[in-house]
Order: C-alpha cells, then structure tokens, then sequence
C-alpha cells in the first residue's frame, strides 16, 4: 500500500488544488481524457526531479492552461493571450538565476502570439515553451486553431477547414527550425504509454537545458481533447497517432545542447551610475545664484542644417547657465521644421523660463539669407539681428540694431568656414547681446574640442579674429 | 549646487529611471520617443541592466508586465499609437496590482496623425484606457529637471501603490534641454518577497494572475482597488504661479503650463491678475488644491490644451457645480502661444 502511494505521488504538482477553489480540490479543471492532465504531471515531475522548483517561473497564458497557477508547485505568473513568451523574455533577464517554463496552447502559441514565440526563439532566450497541440481552441469553445486539420469540422468552421479559406494547419517546430537560435525543438505525442514515455524524456530534457541556463527548447505535444473535438476518448488517440501524426509528425528537428556549455554567472563589475555620468557627490559647479539684473531674452538662431545652428545655440545657453541664468534650448521641431533648414531657441532669464519656444525673439542670429527671409520681421521692435554679411539681400528693418559679420570669410580665411558658427558666437560676446561674459562663451566653445587640437586651435583662430574685426569696425 | 549639465527631457528621463532604481527597459522605437530607447539601449547594459527592444508594443507591456511580477522596476517609453497597443497590458498590470512605468511622449493624432506635441493622450492615460474599471498613475512634467524627477516619482508612487505608472510628456519637453541637477543617490531594490514571483525559494509560493472566476471575490477586488485610487488623493501635487489674487485662472500641465507661465507674466505686466495652477499628477488629479482656490474667490478659469477640451472636460466633473471652464487650444501639432491666451482672456467677460 506504501509502496503504491510512492509511486502515485504527484511530484511538482501541489498535493491539493485549493487555489481552484470549489470543493473537488483533488481533480484538476480539465475536461476528462485531455492530453493535459498527463503533460501538467510530466513537466512536474521533470522539475521535481532536477531540484529546479524554487527556480522556477511557469507561465501560464489565456487557454485552457491559464489556470497552471492551480496546480504548478513553482513561481506562477498567468499572462494575457499570446504573450506568454514575451514574459519569459522579460524574467529571463531580470532574474538571471531563474527557470522559465511558458506553457501554451496551439491558439495562443500559433495564432494571437506566433510573432512572440518567434521572436523569443530567434533571441535564443532562456525558456522552455510547452507547446501542447490539440488542433483546435478549447478554452473558448472549440473554434479553428492554427493548427487544425484540413476539412476538420470546428464551431467557427462547421464545414470542415477549408484551406482555400482558412488556409493550412500551421507547423510551428518547422517554421521555428528555420532560426539559428533555438537549442532544442522537438514534436511528441501523449496519446498512448509510448507516447507518453518520449514526451516525459523530452520535457525533461528541455528543463535540463533550462537547469543549465543554455537557451530557447520547445517542445510541442500533440494532446487529444476528445470533448471539444467530440470525439470518444480511444477514438480520439487513435485519431491522434493516424491523423494527426500524418500532418505533424513525431521527432526530434534539433538539439544542440551537448555543444553548448552551461552558462556562467555575470561578474562583470559595472560602474556606479555616479561614476558613469561623472557626477561629483556635493557637485563640481558653484551657481552664482538668480541673476536679478538679467530680464528675459528670447533667441533664435536660423541657418542652413550642416552649419552648426543648434550647437551655436545649445552654446549660448550653456554659457548663459554657467552665468548664474535660467535658459533652454529648443531645435525647430513640429510644423516650423523644413527641409535642409535647421533653427533653435535659446531662453534666457534671471527668473525660471517659461516657455521655451520663441516665435518674437529679442535676437536673431541668422547664418543665411533664408532665416532672414522667414525671420527678420518676427524680430521685437528693439530687437537685434546678427547676421552673415554675404548674404545677398540684408535685413531691411529700421527699428532693430542689425549687426552684420563675415563669419563665413572669417571661418574661412582662419581655415574652415564650418567654424562660421564661432565666429558668430564671438560676435555675440563682443556685442554682449546675452548676459555672459565673452571668456565664458568662448570656454563653452573650446570644450567640445578638448580631444582635437587641431580643431581648437582654429576655434580659437575664428574667435580671436572675430574679436578684432569687431574691434575694428567700432 | 550639486552636478548640474545641459541635457534633453528624453534623456532625463532615461537619467531618472537609472536613478529610480530602473533595472531593465523594454520597448519599441516610434517618433517621437525613441530617443529615449536610444539612450537606454546606450547606458542601461553600461551600468549593467537591462536593455531589450521588443519586437512590437505588445510584447514591450507584457515584459514590463513581467518584469513587474519579478518585483523590479522596470519601464517602457513610447507614444500615441504605440501606446493605444499597449492598453491590454495597463489593465494586466492594474487587475494584478503590479508596478511599473511607461514614458508616454505625446504625438497628434488620431490615427498616424504626426509627430508633432498634442496632448490628446489626456483620456486614454487618466480614465484608465484599457478595458475594466482601474486607473494609471499619471504624472506630468513641465521641465527637463521633472522629466527626472517625476519620472523617479512614477517608479516610487508605482511600488508604493502596486500600480501602473504614466509619465505623460510630449515632444517639446523631450526635445528641448535645460540644465538637470543630478540626482546623486540610487534608489535601492524594493522589498517585495511576499508578492513578486522571480524564481526563488522565498517566492517559490506567490502567483501573479488578474482572473478572479468568483463574481463576489471579484467585485471586492473592484472595491479594493477604488479605496486605492482615492486613497492616491495624498499623493496628488499641484503647482500655483501667482494663483493666491488671480481674477483669472489658467489651469494648464506640462508644455502649455510653461507658455501659460509667460502669458501670466505678461498679463500681470500689463496690470491683469492672471495666475496658473498646473497639475503634476493628472491621476490623482489635485482636487482639493483646485476647490479650494475656487472656493477662496470667484474667477475666470480657462483650461490651456493641446488637446479637444479633455482637460477642460475633466476640470468640470472636478468642480461639479457647472463652474464654467474655457478652452484655449490647439491641435494637429501646433502650440499653444501666449499671445493667444492673452487673446482670449481679452475676449472674456470679467468675473462676477
């Protein structure tokens, strides 16, 4: 009698079922004679047996295993329909230690959540996927599966499954054979002793795989349904081993576990998030505090994309944050954009800045004709314009001061008339149009350029010359 | 001062999350958003945590979902049409009372719409969006520096409550920059062994799951989850700009809250007593801080929206006795401009 207890001891399965709660706590929710019953004491004993329940994350989707939760002695997450995979993906890599079993139906698995299966397979994560094949929905009531069979007669095919419709029963361990991947895929069947015996050596291979963290395994088990195929129980294995084994057969596609080494733990030692953003605990900058004297001036700088545009103006309002102001910056975004145009806007102010977009600036820099074409008149009466000087038609505005710049001939001339954006800048500091002093924009400027003397040497050219040719012109 | 840079929104929410404690990031690329995976898929395996783009939206949920049931803090960005996909997995989340953050970075729409800011995510983010009755969390920055720190708020409020958690953002504050102060100190893992599910003995015995097959056991879960989401009213924040002597209140979050900013300061200039009162979180919605300026003195109230008057809509069940509210807004991805609220308090009667 001990002896008998021994052996029909479930291993891996709760002992009692009160989490379904009613008052049959020993018998599962399955519909009698189906397949699952049998895989559900397979797939426990193999986790029993390698000691890998604490580890152990089943997964259980929308099907007619969602309630896996009821009867897995493991972690148990029940997931929405067809995304059972995607959550393995997920604990698979936030817990690296763990065991992912995603137990799935041909409706769930084949249908609704194909891309996922596929794509889990194709990133090769760590997750064995039992993939139980009854050839049509049980859940729902017995309506066309992926899988189901040409001309079988479903709820949601009365006919029989026309292909010419409803196209061919769907052979998921050959479409997923096709990826490099996947460690082990293998096709069995639960519908005789036999049967039974490959597919508990198959689930327990595919646990071992996961034990040792080597990647994706997925086995699919063809498991008669005979209630929702209505079919007599021995009738419906027998339809099983003739039929079903005709469209999908029997085997192993691939396994490749022997060549591949159990996985190690990561000890790679990382950063702290300080170390990695280079953030000095008490802070490596000293505020000098509101800047009451300054008002708000609202800036946009306009030329051709190419010429430096937004980083002349991310420069301005760095400087002007270094000088104790409030500012933002804002590329040209939404329907102002146009094609080969680049624009931003830089907000400066003593006070927190409110918004960061300028449609009237105090100062305008443009670097061609162009942004004078679109923004010269947006330009407050008082205003500024500071502009290229080659530009063929200038600014034609009385009421605000207009400072023309070769920027262009002095980048040039110093070298390279990419630097046209300094040369600006440089204007800018000489002029004071912004509440920052010249050494400070100019330090801004050069520290894009602290690995590349070359470049900061012509910065430093293009800025200095600047500063003479305004000079000059006073 | 501590360490203060010039960095975009998109990014500080990236440098917010790492500092919430944000150990995986799932998600897939859709304008105006994926800056921020671009940023994430950079830093987070360089500080040694996760980073995965999904194949899809729905698959960025359910392993946010997952992640979640693990017990980590976890997060997903996108914008409108992505985020319309990821509804079923806000429900999953909310009916399993499981955390997590997701960057919502407003584009127009309906449909494709463009690119450009809207705000017409109002709705879908606070009502709730996905199916059954249960909200998200929902905060709303108005800065690059609240791009940070409500995105750290989201991951705090989401574990606190067990619930799914929304920064709701828009294409203006993910593109512009302005300095961010670093946070400086990392959030440390939270303590969940009596929930989360993560593959260990301490966690062999819980399950995550959101059926509940008993009507009775269900309706109750209903209930329990409705006292937490009034019970999220303690944590609802609010910011008043000048709104103590206002005649004429603009309620306004995020972007328009800014250009409401400066329509204030101009109008006070001009001897015209506005004031602003900006949401920070839109769910809880800060109720009592709004009653109760009305309650103080009658005045003008206009929602400023890039949105169809969804807020204003909102504004209205809050006050709940046909207080008048007028809409300034915009849509198909232009802004609101100062020039146009001041236009249309101008155009306004006065109160009384």
């Amino acid at each position: 009698m001990i002896r008998m207890e021994k052996i029909l001891k479930t291993r891996g399965l709760y002992e009692t079922f009160p989490r379904k709660g009613g008052n049959a706590q020993g018998a599962t929710h399955y519909c009698a004679g189906c397949g699952h019953g049998i895989i559900h004491k397979l797939v426990g004993e193999a986790m029993a047996d390698l000691g890998i329940q604490d580890r152990t994350v089943a997964i259980s989707p929308v099907g007619c295993a969602v309630f896996g939760y009821y009867y897995f002695d493991c972690g148990n997450i029940q997931a929405a329909h067809g995304r059972a995979a995607a959550l393995a993906s997920a604990v698979s890599r936030v817990e690296p230690n763990s065991v992912l079993i995603s137990y799935q139906g041909d409706g769930d698995l084949a249908s609704i959540g194909f891309n996922q299966t596929f794509q889990a397979a194709n990133r090769g994560d760590r997750m064995a996927i039992i993939f139980v094949n009854n050839a049509v929905y049980g859940m729902t009531g017995g309506q066309l599966a992926p899988t189901t069979l040409a001309g079988q007669k479903t709820a949601t095919s009365p006919m029989g499954r026309d292909t010419a419709t409803a196209g061919y029963p769907v052979h998921v361990c050959e479409l997923l054979d096709q990826l490099q991947a996947p460690v082990y895929i293998e096709r069995c069947s639960v519908a005789d002793a036999k049967r039974v015996m490959q597919a508990r050596r198959a689930i327990r291979h595919a646990l071992e795989i996961q034990r040792d963290g080597k990647g994706f395994a997925l086995v699919e088990i063809l498991s008669p349904g005979p209630t929702c195929l209505h079919m007599e129980p021995l009738a419906c294995a027998e339809h099983f081993i003739n039929e079903m084994e005709k469209e999908f057969p029997l085997g192993k596609l691939r396994d490749r576990a022997a060549e591949i080494p159990a996985a190690t733990p990561d000890t790679t030692k990382y950063p702290t998030l300080n170390e990695f953003f280079g953030v000095k605990v008490g802070g490596d900058v000293k505020g000098s505090g509101p800047r009451a004297d300054v008002g708000e001036i609202r800036v946009k700088v306009s030329g051709y994309g190419g010429q430096g545009v937004l980083r002349l103006g991310l420069l301005i309002a760095e400087g002007a944050q270094k000088a104790g102001c409030s500012a933002s910056w804002y590329p040209s975004y939404g329907p102002e954009q146009r094609g080969g145009d680049s624009s931003c806007a830089v907000v400066i102010s003593g006070a927190p800045v409110g918004s960061p977009v300028v449609a009237e600036p105090d100062l305008l820099v443009a670097m061609n004709q162009p942004a004078l074409d679109r923004f010269t008149e947006t330009v407050v009466p008082g205003g500024t314009i500071l502009y290229e000087a080659s530009v063929a038609k200038p600014p034609a505005r009385h009421d605000v001061r207009l400072i023309p710049v070769p920027a262009l001939a002095i980048a040039d001339k110093a070298g390279n008339a990419q630097a046209a954006n300094t040369a600006l800048l440089a204007a800018l500091a000489y002029h004071r149009l912004v509440p920052v002093a010249a050494e400070a924009l100019q330090a801004a400027a050069e520290a894009g350029f602290t690995r590349k003397p070359a470049a900061l040497k012509l910065n430093r050219q293009v800025f200095a010359d600047t500063l003479k040719w305004c000079a000059e012109q006073a | 001062m501590s360490t203060t840079r010039f960095v975009k929104g998109n990014e500080a929410v990236v440098i917010g999350a790492l500092y919430a404690g944000c150990d995986s990031y799932f998600g897939y690329p859709i304008t105006p958003a994926s800056e921020i995976a671009h940023l994430a898929s950079a830093y987070f395996p360089a500080v040694g945590r996760v980073f995965l783009q999904a194949e899809c939206e729905t698959a960025s949920i359910n392993m946010v979902y997952a992640a979640g049931a693990a017990g980590h803090r976890t997060m997903t960005a996108s914008s409108g049409p992505g985020i319309s996909l990821m509804q079923e997995g806000f429900s999953y989340m909310a009916g399993a009372q499981l955390p997590g953050v997701i960057v919502n970075i407003m584009r127009a729409g309906p449909g494709l719409g463009n690119i450009f800011p809207e705000q017409s995510d109002y709705n879908q983010a606070v009502k709730g969006g996905g199916h059954g009755c249960y909200h998200s969390i929902v905060v709303a920055p108005a800065s690059v520096q609240e791009m940070c720190d409500l995105t750290r708020l989201a991951f705090d409020l989401s574990f606190r409550y067990r619930n799914p958690a929304m920064v709701l953002a828009d294409g203006v504050l993910g593109q512009m920059m302005e300095p961010l102060r670093f946070p400086e100190e990392e959030a440390l893992p939270d303590e969940c062994g009596d929930w989360a599910v993560r593959g260990t003995a301490e966690t062999r015995g819980n399950m995550v799951t959101s059926i509940l097959m008993d009507p009775d056991v269900l309706e109750a879960h209903n209930a329990m989850l409705e006292a937490k989401y009034e019970a999220m009213q303690a944590d609802a924040r609010a910011e008043e700009y000048h709104a103590a002597d206002a005649d004429v209140i603009l309620v306004a979050y995020g972007i328009c809250a800014r250009v409401a900013r400066t329509a204030v300061d101009k109008m006070r200039a001009a001897g015209i007593r506005a004031g602003l009162f900006r949401p920070i979180t839109l769910f809880p919605f800060p109720r009592k801080a709004l009653l109760a300026l009305t309650a103080a003195k009658k005045r003008r109230i206009l929602s400023v929206e890039l949105s169809n008057g969804q807020l204003r809509d909102d504004l209205f069940l809050q006050f709940g006795d046909g207080t008048p509210v007028e809409l300034v807004s915009r849509l198909g991805g232009h802004l609101v401009t100062p020039e146009q609220i001041i236009g249309a308090v101008a155009a306004g009667k006065a109160p009384g």
